[in-house]
């Protein structure tokens, strides 16, 4: 009798824990179906009363010095540079103004549901060189990681929030269409095959973002009256945020600076309890 | 002349009988097959590896759709390659090379030839098969595990193991499993073990003397011996694996690590320490494999070549010589590892010293052979394809042993060669011996001997094609675990060897299925066995095919001989069963 | 049976023994000065080994043929020879044993040797998937490195302190390493990650990089010329495509190469 009893607790430890791995595949799945479909809720439609947020990030100071990448670690990298590269942390253009600053709305936007973009939005790798180096998406849109480079790149985003991933892309391979289910503010993007390639993905729940270029201006468009809590994040001198009040059919602007004597961004640490959650979910 | 003993019922009820059986010989099956479902799975595996080896840029649409991960953009990923070499490892060295020898075959064979009824602690038997069935199915959740299967290797060095995703893709979810599954096989095993070894102790029959057992139940007697004091040490050092993983420790994890930009919050731990706990398991672990294979071999040599094992007692010698020598000579794994030069030299010693045990037992084979009278038959072509593999893979152990050389050497392809060879190819020729030999035992019907000499030959001939060539892949200095060849100039004029080893290996997995389809025929079709179809002298051969539920009914056998008294003069037949009474003249 | 099998022993044992001779494959061409004492214990040994597996094999062939089941009568009753056990065991156990104490010697020679003290030192960290290589510059010291302060995407890849004084002249590469040729080289040898191992084939060089350690490794190149530095420790998923160049120079242009790397 007491045989049978050990027998069954036996199968039962079996069955419970091919449940557990089943289970576990389960929820993994799910986020990827999720992003064929649309949010739930209503979805946000334009009223035709929207309006335009614009601005200009500046920077003061002077810029930091870096070494110059040792291209030629890939001779396949190194030939498709005549000039030596320097890293694109800070990239201050000609008018004094920031390049490749985030700025979305953070907040004043709740409550409502944006569409997905059927587009991918489009991280391109070329010269060993992530293009672009600042790119915003939104949650559940896909996006589409093409090579140029006749070089194997790995392509290993840093999440906090989304699920961490990281797969290898051979020259002349079929772009890799990803996406992240969640918001989540500047995840760092790197090839450990080229360690200096560096991009940044900031993932938002709505259309209003843009990304400062060789002008250092920026303008989020078609956005609802109201107001509104907008950040300008930069991934060295971190984040910097405004109120703006935006009228029906209005405009509203919205400056900001950036200095060196600002502090560093946190180093990315991952911490314990991270570390913890990170071997037995999803996360 | 036979003593009485009391009748242990058959259990009724098909569950009880075939499923939750505390049956050692339904256990031992239970094992066999949980073992030909493992063969299969990694063989699978080594295809995927053998692919991408040979063609590494080609775009495999078909596969792509059922891998959509391991084939993103086109061509196999490395790191799918990585997961499926690391879990290829993983799954033949424990759920094949451990499982098959010793616990299918000792299972069910080493009860019966020593004249015991049934293993020391049947229940506790039980146990051991469920959990490591259990084992076996966690491991199979980390081949599907979200992320990918863990890509470290077999062996899983810390901290690459220890870390997480952030090391790799397939180094969360998949590698945590992977060490449970491991830490669970190696309770498994700690229990088999244990049951071996008191049955062996215990439950002789009269007669049966430690000089009268035959050659495999004293390698599954030495294996278990092993096996009870190397897996613990794996399943300490897989439970510090697992704390470093989901428990902030830092056993094998030093400070200042910075993976992939991410400072590591863990200190004080050493890499070191974990491939000391890794190869002192390891190694006995070589010898856990093949073991079982040189007892199957000595037995099954001595009975078709109808001649005593030459030199029992120096095999029993050599066999304890090497188990025990087995257990100082883990450093050579770790020459190149930046442990202390002085140790190296200390290890290359003893390394070089448990060579000398196993040239003894291979000069013993050929001289069991001489002055024999062989007769060909299938489980006789596989041992004696053991004997030739053994040597091929053992001998390059000379030059693996020396630290000097292994500088070259160490962990290129000339190391996979030699391990393959001697580990897994001539393992699994023991295990394909013991199967083509007691099969007619086991299931009372004999295997068909045409397909099985097909089987045979090409089963030789390709593994040789496969690994014999790795030796010069190793000498020409071609790093193992690269998931292609073609990055590095030096090894451009190898990819050729690389497409002739990828076709020899399907041609032998080939090979393979005739081996599946004789199994599986016979099973159903295959001429009735008689008590003894091999003209054997061990106590399996004196009970009916296949043996009742308590072996041997009401009588205990009394045990007069050793167990190769084959072609003695004088005697009216060419063999004297181990339980024919002793002749007066005798 | 007896027959195929026993040729097939033969076959095998003369195509392997004739490859290994013919060198159809074999070691790249020696580049370094300690390498050729390493070569000539593993040919030596490779000869002992291949000899050893050509007999066996032979002997295997031979013993399947001659003693095939054939015609009447029994096999022969024997169980063993005393004689013959001791001697194969002794001669086993003194082959092994010298093999050992040369193949130590050898080990002590190289390993155990200090590189001189006007030897090179270059250092060289690896990371997933690049070896980091580093000159002292003209002061001749490393400047000092913190973990915390690495920054792969601004090209601070071993995390160099811009306070230390002593870092601003240091040379830094990507899988680029030169040496002068004939001079012996010490190569301090870390990890920022996981575990690595610096494999230089024609230069018989292989040695762990160790997280938390810094091993010293040593070697003078004796052949100007462009190698290649392989990575011989699993350390992740492109751990096949951690190619560094090793390119060896005379005195003169390795010093115009160390003054056109610091002018990056």
């Amino acid at each position: 009798m007491r045989e049978t009893r050990g027998a069954i607790f036996a199968t039962a430890l079996v069955l419970a824990m091919a449940a557990g791995c089943g289970g576990s595949r389960d929820t993994a799945k799910a986020p990827a179906e999720e992003t064929a479909g649309a949010p739930e809720g209503a979805v946000w439609k334009p009223a035709g009363d929207e309006g335009t947020v614009t601005g200009k990030v500046s920077f003061k100071g002077t810029a930091p010095k870096y070494r110059a990448i040792s291209m030629d670690a890939d001779t396949v990298c190194a030939a498709k540079h005549k000039s030596p590269v320097h890293p694109e942390t800070v990239v201050v253009n000609g008018n004094g103004s920031l390049r490749n600053v985030f700025v979305y709305v953070k907040s004043g936007l709740e409550g409502k549901n944006f569409a997905v973009p059927d587009q991918p939005v489009e991280l391109d790798q070329e010269g060993c060189i992530y293009k672009p180096h600042v790119l915003g998406m939104q949650a559940r849109q896909n996006i589409k990681v093409v090579t140029s480079d006749d070089t194997t790149h790995n392509i290993h985003p840093l999440p906090k929030v989304n699920r961490e991933w990281n797969v290898s892309q051979p020259p002349g391979a079929d772009p890799i269409i990803r996406s992240f289910t969640r918001p989540e503010a500047t995840i760092p993007v790197k090839c450990n095959q080229h360690p200096w390639m560096r991009a940044y993905i900031h993932v938002v729940s709505h259309p209003f973002y843009a990304v400062t270029g060789e002008d250092g201006t920026f303008k989020l468009e078609g956005l609802p009256p109201g107001d509104y809590e907008i950040e300008a994040v930069h991934e060295e001198y971190g984040a910097s945020t405004q109120k703006v009040s935006l009228a029906a059919k209005g405009t509203a602007s919205a400056d900001f600076s950036f200095s060196p004597t600002q502090a560093r961004r946190p180093s990315s640490l991952i911490t314990l309890p991270a570390l913890v959650l990170g071997c037995c979910g999803d996360r | 002349m036979a003593a009485h003993a009391t009748v242990i019922e058959a259990p009724k009820g098909f569950v009880r009988k075939y499923i939750f059986s505390t049956d050692h010989k339904v256990i031992g099956i239970q094992y066999l097959f949980l073992a030909m479902f493992s063969v299969l799975v990694g063989m699978t595996l080594s295809v995927f590896m053998r692919l991408r080896l040979a063609w590494p840029a080609e775009k495999w649409p078909a596969l792509q759709q059922l891998f959509p991960e391991g084939f993103a953009g086109g061509p196999m990923t490395p790191e799918f390659y990585l997961s499926m070499m690391t879990m290829h490892g993983t799954i033949m060295v424990f759920f094949v090379l451990t499982t098959a020898p010793l616990s299918a075959f000792g299972n069910y064979f080493l009860p019966i030839q020593i004249g015991a009824r049934d293993m020391a602690f049947p229940v506790l038997n039980m146990l051991s098969f469920w959990v490591t069935l259990a084992a076996l199915l966690v491991m199979m959740a980390a081949l599907f595990a979200t992320g990918g299967a863990p890509i470290a290797g077999w062996t899983a060095y810390a901290p690459l193991s220890a870390i997480g995703e952030v090391a790799g893709p397939g180094l969360g979810l998949g590698q945590t499993l992977w060490v449970i599954s491991i830490a669970i096989f190696c309770v498994a095993s700690l229990l088999t073990s244990l049951n071996f070894l008191a049955t062996t102790i215990n439950l002789r029959a009269r007669g049966m003397s430690l000089m009268r057992m035959p050659l495999t139940v004293w390698a599954w007697f030495t294996t278990a011996i092993l096996a009870l004091l190397a897996f613990p040490v794996l399943l300490a050092g897989g439970i510090l694996l697992l704390l470093d993983r989901v428990g902030g420790t830092s056993f094998f994890i030093p400070g200042g690590l910075v993976v992939s930009d991410q400072l590591i919050p863990h200190q004080g731990g050493s890499p070191l320490l974990w491939q000391h706990l890794f190869w002192f398991f390891g190694h006995p672990e070589v010898y856990i494999a093949i073991l079982p294979g040189m007892g199957i071999t000595s037995h099954i040599l001595s009975t078709f070549a109808r001649k005593p094992v030459f030199a029992y007692k120096a095999m029993v010698g050599a066999i304890f010589a090497i188990g025990f020598i087995s257990y100082v000579v883990w450093g050579h794994h770790m020459f190149m590892s930046g442990m202390s030069p002085f140790s190296s030299m200390a290890f290359s010693i003893t390394t070089l010293a448990v060579g000398v045990p196993s040239a003894i037992k291979t000069f013993n084979w050929l001289a069991t052979l001489w002055g024999g009278k062989i007769r060909f038959t299938t489980p006789m072509l596989f041992a004696l394809g053991f004997v030739s593999l053994f040597v091929t893979g053992g001998i390059t152990g000379l030059l693996l042993a020396q630290p000097a050389i292994d500088i070259f050497l160490h962990d290129t392809y000339f190391v996979v060669a030699h391990f393959h060879l001697i580990m897994g190819v001539a393992a699994i020729f023991g295990i394909f011996a013991g199967i083509y030999y007691w099969f007619p035992k086991m299931f009372g019907r004999m295997m068909r001997e045409g397909p099985g000499k097909v089987h045979f030959w090409l089963t030789l001939v390709g593994v040789y094609a496969i690994f014999m060539p790795m030796h010069f892949l190793g000498i020409a200095g071609a790093p193992r675990r690269y998931a292609e060849l073609t990055e590095f100039q030096y090894l451009k004029p190898l990819e050729s060897l690389q497409l002739f080893i990828t076709v020899a290996a399907f041609l032998t997995i080939a090979g393979q299925f005739i081996f599946l389809f004789n199994f599986f025929v016979s099973l159903f079709r295959g001429k009735r066995a008689g008590v003894n179809p091999w003209e054997s002298t061990s106590l399996e051969w004196i009970i009916p095919s296949p043996p009742p539920h308590d072996n041997f009914g009401e009588t205990e056998p009394v045990v007069h001989h050793g167990p190769y008294e084959y072609s003695p003069p004088g005697e009216p037949k060419d063999y004297i069963m181990q339980t024919e009474p002793a002749r007066q003249t005798a | 049976m007896a027959f195929s099998l026993g040729v097939f022993f033969w076959l095998m044992a003369i195509i392997t023994v004739a490859i290994f001779l013919g060198r159809v494959w074999w070691m790249p061409e020696l580049a370094s000065v300690h390498g050729a004492a390493i070569d000539q214990q593993l040919i030596l040994t490779l000869a002992i080994a291949g000899i050893a597996f050509f007999l066996a094999q032979l002997g295997l062939g031979y013993l399947i043929w001659r003693y095939r089941g054939r015609g009447e009568g029994r096999a022969d009753y024997w169980h063993e020879n005393p004689k013959m056990e001791v001697g194969w065991t002794v001669a086993t156990a003194v082959v092994f044993l010298g093999l050992a104490i040369q193949g130590n010697r050898i080990w002590t020679q190289y390993v155990l040797a200090a590189p001189p003290a006007d030897a090179l030192t270059v250092e060289v960290t690896g990371q997933q998937f690049a070896w980091n290589v580093r000159y002292a510059g003209p002061d001749g010291r490393f400047g000092r490195t913190d973990p915390r302060l690495i920054r792969d995407a601004d090209a601070n890849f071993l995390g160099l302190d811009p306070k230390d004084p002593a870092g601003n002249d240091d040379i830094m590469t990507q899988n680029i390493m030169a040496v002068p040729v004939n001079r012996p080289v010490r190569v301090l040898l870390k990890t920022k990650d996981v575990t690595h191992s610096f494999f230089v084939p024609q230069f018989r060089v292989k040695q762990d990089a160790v997280p938390g350690l810094a091993i010293t490794t040593h070697f003078t190149a004796t052949k100007t010329g462009e190698y290649e530095i392989a990575c011989a420790e699993l350390c992740g998923m492109q751990h096949y495509k951690m190619r560094g160049r090793l390119l060896v120079m005379t005195d003169a242009e390795y010093q115009a190469w160390l003054k056109q790397r610091a002018s990056l």
